[in-house]
This record gives structure tokens, C-alpha cells and sequence, in this order.
């Protein structure tokens, strides 16, 4: 028995020292700075701007004035997920299953270059083609005159899922790799259409990083300020946009921070919700993300 | 000289080799070695091509080799600062910022290791209570000639009888016209918004910048661009507000929108507004008739710059008046100091864009500092940005 707790005590010993980088990493830059900006959404603004410690409820009875933020975040995060995943799921599948493996490394690479350029770069380049001597003149050419397409939500979702879609191709590709074929063979030797081998076979094994994707996207979208401030030309406001102003121009800290919270806690809420339904009981059985 | 190579080098291969034996056991010194073999030579010539390798007069003053200098976008022309970085080693790291706001937050925060920032009139004031500024000793720019400065625009940088700043340039704020595009001849920020909700509809930008657009939204009212006055900042939210769909699109970076002819109509400063003139003669620059700003840029060094030897060599450098005119090239905003305009063409000195007519000139009000720092005004452009 003493040996026994010995190498019990050993083992916990060890545990703690591995884990304490990540903790302190975790402890440091996450939960501290959390909490100072929940401290910060309680205070109020000082007169020259930034914060005075103080305790109000204030900060947070304001938050309705930003509604439309919150609403067109709430619109375009998920709809621009759902647009990436309709397009990237082909993309990948073609790219996992019908690709012979000569071609698929470069057309791998071919995805993920433009991921190096800029957010910045890539999103400017679409003010050009949407804007009037981009698309719209070509249209221009085929008769349909004075469509606008830049500074629309049309524009900010193209935005986005050009901007994302890499994102959620890969996840996407290696669950779709690690598909036995074997099993579809099986399966159409049992009878089975391909229509019907894809979706009882290859989209329920796909769903892992289906979900994956679809969360790292859609985390990324609710925070996105950039694509709607250049393509949407500050008529398309998202949450990360008031956030931004709140900070840089208005040097409202306090409020600042409650809106920040409170993105925090609907983020938080969503993201819960989406992975108890998509993953449903298979949550207990299988912890593979992808 | 020989064409071919070998018979150009100060010392053949076999005789290099046999000096280098002769150094590695010793017989010969390093000097001599270096010397013979015309490596000496070569790595002073290699270290006076490197700009950090070689120790240059600058240092003796103490610059470091990198200054951070926070200021505006096409603000100057790229060759004054080469010519600084040449002449004294000193590399310039531009940071740029979109407004006076987002410049003061970041000072505020505590941003740390810039040289010397480009903050407007209206803003001293507020940098000094905030204590982020260092007072100006004037006799460490001996370039800086306060009697030939337009005081006009020189006088706003001192505060409570000290000096902080030096003035850069100056300048207006109006707005641009697509003449081919809008035929109505707009005069004022009334015809502004008149254009906007009518004939321009879907074609216009206004800034995302609170001090110009409700400013504009105050003049287009009849009242002072200045105001922070509540009832009237709530007629001028209805008013933007009643704009916003109208709108091509809310942003500062104008210039993109106008070139690609997608924008007819912007609010604009002056120095855009003679860019976009000069490389598209249908551009009109048009100071309004019923109000507008009037504004000047200074040179103040942070309290926490890296070094204030580096500060100071800066700010006296573009003092000079050529170095002031040759940026005045790239940048093309007016200029507050006599001896620069002397020494520019008339074309420059009289442009009427630059320098507008007096009575327009007239009706134009500075900034005022609590304009900057009023919660109010923030969050009517903040409301109206939202909405």
C-alpha cells in the first residue's frame, strides 16, 4: 500500500509539472485579462476617455443602442458559415476522394497559398472587383446597367467566405481522408445507390470535421470587423466594428468592455448549443475532432 | 583595364595563399597580411556600404538607428525621409493612423517607443492634461523660426504659455464633387445633403470621422461645426441619420471610391482634394459656404520617446525650409511658414484649392479642443454608425 501511494503521489507530482506551462499560459493570458475587462465593464469613462473605477450597472443598461450590431452578427456570422461549408464541402471531398494523389498535393497547396497573403490584401482586392470597374462594368458590357454589388451585404458575405473558406476546407478534407473506401465498396456491393452511400456513410463520418470547421469559422466571424468595414463601407456593422469605435474612437473603455462581455457570453451560449446538437451522444463515445 | 579579371586584382591566388601560410604560422602580422591582400580595403569598403556597420558622425550625437513616427496617410514625400535616413542613419518607421482618436487612444494606452507624433490643434489641450507630451525646447531646433510662422496656425501647440509643438502644415475641410457626374454645382454642406438624399442618391461617402461628418451634418443646419450643444447634436443625428441608406459608404479612405467613379461626392480634406484635382480635372475641391474646419498639423515628441536627441534631429531636419518644400511636393497641403511659400512656385502659392478665397476662408472655424473629448459627439457617430 505504500508503494503504492508513492507512485500514485509520483504520477500526480508529474501531471502538475506538465501541465503547469499550459495553466500559467492559460491563467495569464485568457482568464486575467478576462477579468479586468469584466472589471472594466462595470466602471465608467473618464472625461479625457478610458476608465474610472466606479460600480455601475450603466454600461450594461446601454448595450440595446448597439442592437443592430449584435443582430447583423448574429445574421451574417451563421450565414456565412453555412455558405463556406456548402462551398468547401465539394471542394474537399473532391479533393479527398476523386483527386489521384499526383495532383492532390499541389492542388492542396493551390488552396492554402492565398492564406499566407494578408486578411487585409485579400479583402481590398474585392473592393476592386466589386466595385464600378470591376464586375458591375462587365455586366456593364452585357447590357444589365447600375447593378451595385461593393458596400452591400452581398459583398460582405462574398468577403467572408473568401476569406474563410481555406479554414474550413481542411477540416473538412481530413475527416474526408480518413474514410475507409473500403466501406463504401462494401456498401454498393450490398446494393446501396451512391447517393445513398454518401449520405449514410460519407457525410455521417464527415460530421466531425464538418463541425470543427463550422465552429472555427463561425468563432472567427462573430469577432470579424474588417471585411464588413472595407466591403460593406461601414453600412453592414458588425459587433467587432462597434467594438473597435467603442475603443479607438469614442475611448469608451467601460462600455467597450460590456459589449465584449457580453459577445464573450452569447459566443459562449451559442457554441454550447451548436456541439451538444451536432455531436449529439456521440460525444461520450468518440472525442475525435476530425 | 584589362578586360579580363585575373589581371585586374591587386594580388594573383598563389600569392594570397602563400601570405595567408605565411600569416597562419606567424611570420606576418594581420595588418600587413590584410593590407597585402587588399581585404582591408575591401571590408571598409563593404562596412561603408552597410548603413549599421559603419560608425557615421550621427552617432556621435547619440541617434539610435530607428525612430517610430506616428502620422497621417500621403503625408509626406518619401524622399524628404530618405533623404534624412541618408544623411544621418536614422531609419523612420511610419505608423499611420485614420483619426486624432485613435492616435490619442493609443498614446493613452500607453503606447511606447514613438519619436515624434503628428497630432492636430485641437487635440494639445487634451495631450498636456493627459501629461503625454514633452515640452518643446525651441533652441534644439534652431530650423524652427517662430517669426515667420502664420501664428494663426502656430499658436494652438502652446498651452498654458509652453510650447509642445511645431506646426507641420495646415489645411481645410471640404468636400469633393464629381463634376461629370453631379451637374448641380453643390456650394455648401446643405447642397451636401440636398445631393445626397436626391439626384447623388447611393453615390456619396461621408467620413468615419465624428469631427467632419456631424460637423458637416451641424453646417448643413445652420449651426457652429464646433457645437456640443445637445438639442442641436440630436438635429444633426436625425439628419445623418436620415442619410445613412442614402449613403455609398461611410469611411475615411475616400479616394478608392472617387477614382473607380463609383462615389460622385465626399467630404474631403485639402490635401486629397488637390491629389484627386491634379490626376482627375472633373474633381472639384469645394470649401463650403456655410462652414467648414480649419486645421493644423504639429510635430510633438512623446513624453516616453525612446530618444529625444533622435526627436529633436527629426523635427529640426524637416524645419528646414528645403526639406519643407520638397515634402510639400509629395503631400501638397498648405504651408503656415513664409520663408516655405517664398520658396515655392506661384502655381503652389496662389492655387486657390490650397488657399482659398477670403470669404470662404472666413466663414471657416478651428476645431475646438472639447470637441475632441465631448462623450456626446463620440456617441452620436457611434449611434448614427450603428443605426
Amino acid at each position: 500500500m505504500a508503494t503504492m501511494t508513492g507512485r500514485f503521489n509520483k504520477g500526480r507530482w508529474l501531471t502538475g509539472a506538465l501541465l503547469a506551462p499550459t495553466s500559467a499560459w492559460f491563467l495569464f493570458m485568457l482568464i486575467m485579462p478576462m477579468v479586468v475587462v469584466a472589471v472594466f465593464s462595470f466602471g465608467e469613462r473618464s472625461l479625457e476617455g478610458g476608465y474610472v473605477a466606479s460600480f455601475t450597472f450603466d454600461q450594461y443598461a446601454n448595450l440595446p443602442t448597439r442592437l443592430t450590431a449584435f443582430k447583423n452578427t448574429m445574421i451574417y456570422a451563421p450565414l456565412g458559415t453555412l455558405a463556406s461549408l456548402l462551398i468547401a464541402y465539394p471542394l474537399a471531398y473532391y479533393l479527398a476522394v476523386k483527386v489521384t494523389p499526383k495532383w492532390k498535393l499541389l492542388l492542396l497547396v493551390l488552396v492554402i497559398v492565398p492564406f499566407w497573403t494578408s486578411l487585409l490584401i485579400r479583402t481590398y482586392a474585392w473592393i476592386f472587383i466589386l466595385g464600378g470597374k470591376g464586375i458591375p462594368s462587365l455586366l456593364a458590357l452585357v447590357g444589365i446597367e447600375g447593378v451595385r454589388l461593393i458596400n452591400t451585404p452581398f459583398a460582405v458575405v462574398v468577403g467572408i467566405i473568401y476569406g474563410y473558406l481555406p479554414l474550413m476546407v481542411f477540416p473538412i478534407y481530413v475527416s474526408l481522408e480518413k474514410l475507409d473506401k473500403r466501406l463504401l465498396e462494401a456498401a454498393s456491393d450490398l446494393g446501396s445507390t451512391p447517393f445513398r452511400s454518401f449520405m449514410q456513410i460519407t457525410l455521417p463520418l464527415s460530421m466531425p470535421g464538418m463541425v470543427t470547421g463550422c465552429m472555427v469559422v463561425f468563432i472567427l466571424l462573430m469577432g470579424e470587423f474588417l471585411i464588413p468595414a472595407f466591403l460593406g463601407g461601414g453600412k453592414v456593422f458588425f459587433i467587432g466594428n462597434a467594438l473597435v469605435d467603442l475603443f479607438l474612437q469614442s475611448r469608451n473603455w467601460p462600455f467597450g468592455s460590456a459589449v465584449a462581455i457580453t459577445l464573450v457570453a452569447i459566443m459562449l451560449v451559442t457554441v454550447s448549443l451548436y456541439m451538444r446538437f451536432a455531436m449529439g451522444g456521440k460525444a461520450e463515445r468518440d472525442v475525435s475532432v476530425m | 583595364m584589362s578586360k579580363n579579371y585575373k589581371d585586374n586584382q591587386p594580388i594573383t591566388a598563389e600569392k594570397l595563399m602563400d601570405e595567408f601560410r605565411r600569416y597562419q604560422k606567424g611570420s606576418v602580422s594581420r595588418r600587413h597580411f590584410l593590407g597585402v591582400t587588399g581585404l582591408g580595403t575591401a571590408m571598409a569598403v563593404m562596412g561603408g556600404a552597410m548603413p549599421s556597420l559603419m560608425p557615421k558622425s550621427s552617432h556621435a550625437g547619440n541617434l539610435s538607428n530607428k525612430m517610430v513616427l506616428s502620422t497621417w496617410p500621403n503625408y509626406h514625400n518619401p524622399k524628404t525621409l530618405e533623404a534624412f535616413t541618408s544623411s544621418t542613419g536614422v531609419h523612420i518607421q511610419a505608423n499611420v493612423f485614420g483619426s486624432n482618436e485613435e492616435m490619442l487612444a493609443k498614446m493613452q494606452a500607453g503606447g511606447g517607443g514613438v519619436g515624434v507624433i503628428e497630432n492636430t490643434n485641437y487635440t494639445f489641450t487634451t495631450y498636456v492634461k493627459l501629461d503625454l507630451l514633452q515640452e518643446m525646447d525651441l533652441s534644439r531646433i534652431p530650423n524652427y523660426d517662430a517669426g515667420t510662422q502664420n501664428a494663426k496656425f502656430a499658436e494652438a501647440s502652446t498651452v498654458n504659455g509652453k510650447v509642445y509643438g511645431v506646426c507641420k502644415n495646415w489645411g481645410t475641410t471640404g468636400f469633393v464633387v464629381n463634376s461629370n457626374k453631379v451637374k448641380s454645382n453643390p456650394k455648401s454642406h446643405k447642397d451636401f445633403f440636398d445631393v445626397t438624399m436626391g439626384a447623388g442618391s447611393g453615390h456619396t461617402i461621408l467620413h468615419d470621422y465624428q469631427v467632419t461628418t456631424i460637423g458637416a451634418a451641424l453646417c448643413a443646419l445652420g449651426y457652429s461645426f464646433n457645437s456640443i450643444d445637445p438639442n442641436e447634436l440630436a438635429k444633426a443625428e436625425k439628419l445623418l441619420i436620415e442619410a445613412k441608406p442614402h449613403l455609398f459608404a461611410m469611411t475615411s479612405d475616400y479616394q478608392p471610391g472617387m477614382r473607380s467613379g463609383d462615389a460622385w461626392m465626399t467630404l474631403a480634406w485639402v490635401g486629397d482634394g488637390k491629389q484627386l484635382n491634379s490626376d482627375m480635372p472633373e474633381m472639384k475641391y469645394v470649401v463650403a459656404s456655410d462652414g467648414g474646419e480649419l486645421w493644423s498639423d504639429f510635430y510633438s515628441i512623446p513624453k516616453n520617446t525612446p530618444s529625444l536627441d533622435t526627436s529633436y534631429a527629426f523635427i529640426n531636419y524637416m524645419m528646414d525650409p528645403k526639406n519643407q518644400v520638397l515634402d510639400a511636393e509629395g503631400h501638397g497641403y498648405p504651408t503656415s511658414d513664409s520663408r516655405v511659400s517664398a520658396l515655392q512656385p506661384a502655381s503652389v502659392s496662389t492655387d486657390p484649392i490650397l488657399y482659398p478665397p477670403k470669404d470662404l476662408f472666413d466663414g471657416l472655424e478651428f476645431t475646438a479642443a472639447v470637441v475632441l473629448t465631448d462623450p456626446n459627439r463620440a456617441e452620436v457617430m457611434a449611434r448614427f454608425k450603428s443605426a
